[in-house]
């Protein structure tokens, strides 16, 4: 199928490894390079960098003539509930405590699905976190509070 | 004989009632989560990697080498009962297996899975015992400019023999190299690219990019996806195989785990390329080609004899050179280097418990899963009823709080977040996440032999070149490269959808 730049498969992973490679180069500009016989801390990122933008560039220019498409649509949904998820659970669990942050995690991600069953996800929520609770907190014995922040 | 009384050891250190229940607990965690539908091996270790993290080295290799046999195990029920391979490695039992399940054969074709898996993880482990000591005895001599030209070589094979482009494959590599960079540096003892951040100044942790690529990524894609194929219904009743099944699936169990066992040990390759090849084998070999596809139990036995057979030898070049050959066994490297254990040649001299105690185990894990499996094939099979809408946050769950028990911070969690974001994009952009997890393993131990070697030979970078043995993997690196860019070996190669 052909495509766009926005879909270009190619076109965005050399872009993606351009960008990955420019950001390391750039932010080793301060770490010592030293030389070949004694290689400072910037030597080898800063060399990598600039090897996965090379990497980017031929990986681009190939996109841009071959303009094959992304297989299938960007699952936003999934991706944002997914993610948004996780990071509820990092920032709840040290404020309200285990059970909590897996019973937001739960809703949350639940979300990311197709079907979202209130009831359904309640209760395996619960289940679930119940069980997490005994295998970590009690089974495992890791110092996490059930309940409420340290 | 220096080989029976290694062997001993390690019974003697597997058949210790701690290890026994680790290692009972690892195949049936990895058979339980491996036959989940939608869950495969990667995912299943990634997933349960933390929980061992608690535990001392021994036990908690063991137990992590029993969840990847069982996971293994689960994806070839899956492919069997589901048509829905758990990774690459069961592409191809799904041909003959679902084939074979349809026909009312899903007994004989479980059966003969588990009992070839077990034949070539006799073989398997037996080639470890035996193999093991003379490689990491001769890998002894290897100084840093040997090493980092076998790393080079190990990184370039997996970059080029996962399916499929290369150069993004090269490109991933690198970008897992980068990431491995981030912490402070050992030799000046400088901060890189922690941005202030102070949980950072370790690096980013092992978990969090297996867990954020492997797990949360392969969420999303499956979410994104149509709901999963019709689901095997029809119970299974007799389960052993006929007289002649056995006869037909022997000679092809054999030389299935042959072929598996040299795959194993290229780095690179891994389990599911021998498959592959193994499989065309057998339908070259056979008199009557045209009954593979349609229930051909040699279809069956001999790739699932392969990818066992390829899984227990990729363990040699881990453990004896430090060298992972495929995104498992780099899980299991990383899974060493957090029990404090630096990974090469050294760790069969200093931990001879650990080596021979794992090998021991892999032996045992296999029996326990003949033994496990057979008769509880009626609880896999409803356990793939299971709708993936109660499974996938589950998965979750472990994740985060497996991921959180590591360091007990948070930041963790937000990192493993926006590396799983990172490990979509990837699927997404057709960029294989293996190569990315390679590197990040090798990349400080590379950084710091590259440094070590060009400071012994005062800054000449000829010193790779003129040393035999790094000359030879040097050699290897290329003709890797070349072969690869032949159209021929191409062909070859496993692609996503076949």
């Amino acid at each position: 199928m052909k495509s766009g730049l926005l879909n270009n498969k190619d076109f965005l992973a050399g872009l993606l490894f351009i960008a990955i490679g420019g950001c390391a180069v750039f932010f080793a500009r301060d770490y010592p390079m030293g030389w070949v016989e004694r290689m400072g801390p910037g030597y080898f990122p800063t060399a990598l960098g600039i090897i996965l933008c090379l990497f980017g560039v031929y990986v681009m220019l190939r996109g841009l003539l071959s303009r094959e498409a992304i297989k299938g649509e960007w699952g936003w949904r999934p991706l944002s509930f997914i993610t948004l998820s996780i990071v509820v659970f990092g920032f709840t669990m040290e404020k309200l405590g285990l059970i909590p942050a897996l019973l937001l995690m739960f809703f949350a991600a639940a979300y990311a699905g197709r079907e979202f069953r209130f009831k359904e996800v309640a209760v395996l929520a619960a289940l679930m976190s119940a069980f997490a609770g005994g295998v970590f907190v009690y089974g495992l014995k890791l110092p996490y509070p059930l309940f409420g922040g340290y | 004989m220096d080989l029976l009384n290694n062997l001993i050891l390690g019974f003697g250190v597997a058949f210790s009632l701690q290890n026994l229940a680790y290692c009972l607990i690892g195949v049936a965690l990895g058979t339980l989560i491996g036959v989940l539908p939608g869950v495969g091996p990667l995912v299943t270790i990634a997933m349960l990697f933390p929980i061992t993290f608690n535990l001392p080295a021994v036990p908690a290799l063991i137990m992590l080498s029993g969840i990847f046999y069982g996971a293994q195990y689960g994806g070839s029920t899956t492919s069997i009962l589901v048509n829905l391979p758990g990774e690459t490695a069961s592409v191809v039992t799904c041909l003959d297996g679902y084939q074979m399940a349809r026909q009312g054969r899903a007994g004989p074709a479980l059966a003969t899975a588990a009992l070839a898996s077990f034949f070539a993880g006799c073989v398997g482990t037996l080639l470890i015992a035996i193999a093991g000591p003379p490689m990491g005895e001769w890998a002894l001599a290897f100084g840093a400019a040997e090493y980092c030209s076998l790393m080079l070589m190990g990184l370039v094979a997996s970059a080029v023999m996962t399916q499929g482009d290369i150069v993004k494959g090269l490109a991933m590599v690198v970008v897992g190299l980068l990431l491995g960079v981030v912490g402070t540096d050992v030799n000046s003892g400088m901060s890189r690219y922690t941005f202030d951040v102070p949980q950072l100044s370790d690096g980013i942790g092992f978990t969090v990019i297996a867990v954020g690529l492997f797990a949360v990524a392969e969420i999303v894609v499956n979410l994104e996806m149509k709901e999963a194929g019709e689901v095997f219904t029809g119970r299974i009743t007799n389960l052993m195989p006929v007289a002649k099944d056995v006869r037909d699936a022997a000679w092809p169990t054999v030389r299935g785990t042959a072929v598996g066992a040299i795959f194993g040990v290229l780095p690179g390759t891994g389990p599911a390329l021998s498959t592959f090849a193994t499989y065309m084998l057998e339908k070259k070999l056979a008199r009557d080609p045209s009954r593979f596809g349609k229930g051909a139990i040699e279809g069956v036995a001999a790739p699932e004899a392969a990818n066992n057979a390829s899984a227990q030898t990729s363990f040699i070049p881990m453990l004896t050179l430090g060298i992972p050959t495929s995104a498992t066994m780099a899980l299991m490297l990383g899974a060493m280097t957090m029990q404090g254990i630096e990974p090469g040649p050294q760790v069969m001299a200093s931990k001879p418990e650990l080596f021979w105690g794992l090998i021991a185990s892999m032996w045992i894990g296999n029996l326990m899963l003949v033994i496990l499996n057979l008769p509880l094939v009626g609880i896999w099979v409803r356990l793939l009823r299971v709708p993936y809408r109660w499974l996938f946050p589950s998965i979750i769950m472990f994740c985060c709080v497996g991921n959180y028990s590591v360091n007990n911070n948070a930041v963790d969690i937000y990192l493993c977040a926006l590396i799983g974001v990172l490990g979509y994009v990837l699927v997404k952009l057709e960029c294989e996440p293996a190569p990315l997890l390679l590197g990040y393993v090798l990349g400080p131990l590379m950084e710091e032999y590259l440094r070590r070697a060009l400071l012994i030979s005062r800054g000449d970078p000829s010193v790779f070149f003129t040393r035999p043995i790094s000359l030879a993997f040097m050699i290897g690196t290329l003709l890797i490269l070349i072969v690869m860019v032949a159209p021929a070996v191409r062909r070859l190669k496993p692609s996503a959808g076949a």
